[in-house]
């Protein structure tokens, strides 16, 4: 199993926030995180101070470099934090995954874990998280997440043409009433 | 490929069933005149497919198109966003007990449910809804884009009169061929077909091909060839049986009233044949030709109150039927008793016109030969009935240029009207040929049993063809869209349900072969060294 990455400080039966162990270390939008049983969808991420309602200042005026702002203040790395928000997309129970939102939500301070290429292939045999993704309430636009997640997915099957054919015809069908939204998010999958 | 073709999603009684194709399905393989099996949840319906459509699930796609050279968008759509349809129109049905599987198939008075899948049709189905080759059933072509052999019943078949339609060039002659020999081989009737063009005694010609054998090159000892013009059968070298000749005494009133149009007779004119049949008995035609002019003349029509003029333009129009050569004072030797010894004995009869294609010799001769010798059949089916004995063996009749005999102005005084209305009461049936069937009275059109049809492309033919059919405006659509040439629909009352064809193949060695193979008589049509020789 791949090394924790993260820690659920925030969850509700939809979704969960995570807060990195590193700042920056956040994954990719789209990926496939998973806490306990729970598999998450990363939908949102954010890096702002610790404590709320104090803002960063400006601090590199006099610095030769970005990375030179950092090693003048190393008490920025513990002033500042990265976030993100994974919509709950399915479950395990037993051997058994399930594209549906969990019974619980996840707990606070679990880990979280990045999925490897063997979990996501399994994961995407099925198309039922396109569905929740769909109609979950998001900051970032839809059709941008899922194109996100559909290409990271993709990247690891073995024919990720016929992922990519077969994925966006399930998403024909869900979004048959909508065709500009479909057209934007086939416009967003081509990876070359 | 697989036989599922997708799911039906909208159907109606009235209306026929809408069917959302699968993905791998293309439209493009949808060709209208397709059959195609519904399975229900308690009963299997076999229909036709008489619509092609594309559908989009959301109209702003074909608003704003999406970008269909990208592939990948493109096969993504494809049976999605984008699907293909097809319209159904169901026939009939199957129930799924073991009741109803015996009781065949029945007419459809019910819907599929929603989803049903929807399969082209398998040759079993074919054979279960046509039957298969048997002593009755005569194979006549494949059903469009099968393999699967169409059977005809034709001893259902010749209980009616029937007719074939198709512009010119469609494949009426080469049709009407096949089903000639079907009748010949799996049906009690005999036939008499009056042969306008010399294509069905011993050989026929065939568009850009060598000549075709006729029925009698097939089946020497079932079928004689009558000519009315000897010396230009001895020329195309056919053996002819018996050559006819007509005595002015054999021609009646009604056969000129047929001719009014082709002889520029007028209405008063018709009107004096009568007076003057009345007159001079049988010899009127001799008579009216005798006569001059002169005063005499002139009080023998004023005492029949028929006008000069008249009496002229009638002479003109008799001088044309004189002037055929086959028209002779005295007939020789009666043909009629010649023809109907022939139909006696099962033999067939083809009667060619030899040089004499014109409609004024082909409406007058057919006419007045069939009028009599249904007046035979007449009064001895009535015998037969009377006395129980067995009546004259069914006969089918088969015209050329039918509109000619049938059309609304004559086809209540002709023969052929009446043997066309009366549903083969005296053991006579019709097997009508014809371009223009809007040129054919309606209602002789209505009583007709099975109608084949090539490619017609008038409205008002097509409209006449299907007048009365349900269906009609789904089997339009299939109609319109035959192919110029050897294909057909069959419809009425000796197939189970409509259904499009390409009639056999007629013409090569390889078909002589089926052809006369098929029947349960084929023993019959000559010694083995006979048949060999006319496949080569
Ligand atoms: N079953 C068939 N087998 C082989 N060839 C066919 C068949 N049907 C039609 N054809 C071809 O099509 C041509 C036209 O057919 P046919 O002579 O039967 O037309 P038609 O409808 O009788 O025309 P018309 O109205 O001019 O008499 C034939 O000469 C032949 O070449
Ligand atoms: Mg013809």
């Amino acid at each position: 199993m791949s090394p924790k990455i993260a820690e659920v400080i925030e969850a509700d039966t939809a979704s969960f926030v995570a807060q990195c162990y590193e700042l920056y270390e956040l994954p990719p939008l789209g990926a496939l995180v998973k806490t306990g049983d729970i598999y998450g969808i990363v939908c949102h991420a954010e890096t702002a101070g610790m404590e709320p309602g104090r803002k960063p200042i400006a601090r590199g005026r006099d610095e030769a470099s970005e990375a030179a702002v950092y090693e003048s203040s190393p008490q920025l790395l513990k002033l500042l934090r990265s976030e993100f928000t994974a919509s709950a997309v399915g479950y395990q129970d037993g051997n058994k995954i399930y594209q549906y939102l969990p019974p619980q939500p996840a707990r606070i301070h679990g880990f979280i874990y990045l999925c490897q290429p063997d979990e996501v292939k399994e994961f995407s045999k099925n198309f039922g998280f396109l569905n929740i993704l769909i109609n979950a309430a998001l900051t970032a636009p839809t059709e941008e997440l899922i194109a996100a997640a559909l290409r990271q997915m993709s990247g690891v099957q073995e024919d990720s043409h016929a992922f990519l054919v077969a994925a966006g015809k399930e998403l024909a069908n869900l979004l048959s009433n909508d065709f500009i939204k479909l057209k934007n998010i086939l416009g967003r999958l081509k990876i070359k | 490929m697989t036989d599922k073709l997708g799911i039906v999603t909208t159907a109606s009684l009235e209306k026929g069933v809408d069917v959302r194709l699968d993905a791998p399905v293309s439209v493009e393989d949808m060709v209208v005149g397709r059959y195609v099996t519904i399975e229900g949840q308690k009963r299997r319906f076999f229909g036709m497919i008489t619509d092609v459509r594309l559908g989009v699930t959301d109209e702003r796609l074909a608003v704003s198109p999406p970008d269909v050279n990208d592939p990948f968008i493109a096969e993504v759509l494809s049976g999605t966003s984008t699907f293909g349809q097809i319209h159904v129109t169901p026939m009939l049905t199957i129930g799924g007990d073991a009741k109803s599987m015996l009781e065949g198939p029945q007419p459809v008075k019910t819907i599929p449910a929603h989803f049903c899948a929807v399969n082209l049709a398998t040759e079993d189905d074919i054979e279960r809804v046509f039957g298969k080759e048997d002593p009755q059933r005569f194979n006549i072509g494949n059903p469009l884009d099968m393999e699967t052999k169409l059977c005809l019943n034709l001893e259902e078949f010749v209980k009616r009169s029937n007719g074939i339609f198709g512009k010119s060039g469609t494949g009426k002659t080469f049709l009407t061929r096949i089903l000639l020999i079907g009748i010949l081989q799996k049906s009690k009737a005999v036939n008499l077909i009056f042969d306008m063009h010399n294509e069905y005694g011993w050989q026929g010609t065939s568009e850009g091909g060598p000549p075709v054998k006729g029925l009698k090159q097939l089946f020497q000892s079932k079928v004689a060839v009558f000519t009315l013009d000897e010396e230009n059968s001895r020329r195309r070298g056919v053996s002819t049986d018996f050559v006819v000749k007509i005595g002015y005494d054999e021609i009646e009133p009604e056969d000129i009233v047929l001719l009014r149009q082709t002889l520029n007779l007028t209405e008063p004119a018709v009107e004096a044949v009568y007076q003057l049949r009345r007159r001079f008995g049988k010899s009127w035609l001799q008579n009216v030709l005798d006569i001059e002019g002169g005063e005499d003349t002139k009080e023998l029509l004023d005492s029949m109150s028929i006008h000069e003029s008249s009496f002229q333009n009638l002479k003109r129009g008799l001088a044309t039927i004189r002037r055929l050569p086959f028209i002779q004072p005295h007939a020789p030797v009666d043909a009629v008793k010649n023809i109907l010894d022939h139909l006696d004995k099962g033999i067939n009869v083809v009667l060619e016109f030899g040089r004499y294609r014109d409609i004024t010799a082909y409406v007058l001769v057919a006419n007045m030969l069939a009028r009599r010798i249904y007046s035979q059949y007449q009064s001895r089916t009535e015998k037969a009935m009377a006395e129980s004995v067995a009546p004259p063996n069914p006969l089918v009749i088969t015209i050329e240029e039918a509109h000619k005999f049938l059309n609304p102005e004559v086809s209540s005084q002709t023969i052929f009207g009446t043997i066309a209305r009366e549903m083969r009461k005296y053991n006579v049936s019709l097997l009508v040929i014809d371009q223009r069937p809007s040129g054919i009275d309606s209602e002789v059109m209505s009583q007709m049993g099975t109608k084949i049809t090539c490619l017609l492309d008038n409205e008002r033919d097509i409209d006449s063809v299907l007048a009365g059919v349900s269906g009609k405006n789904e089997l339009k659509s299939v109609l319109a869209r035959l192919a110029p040439k050897q294909q057909a629909l069959i419809f009425g009352h000796a197939v189970p349900m409509p259904v499009a064809f390409q009639p056999r193949e007629y013409g090569s060695a390889k078909s002589y072969k089926d052809f006369t193979s098929a029947g349960k008589s084929s023993a019959s049509t000559g010694t083995g060294k006979d048949i060999e020789k006319l496949w080569e």
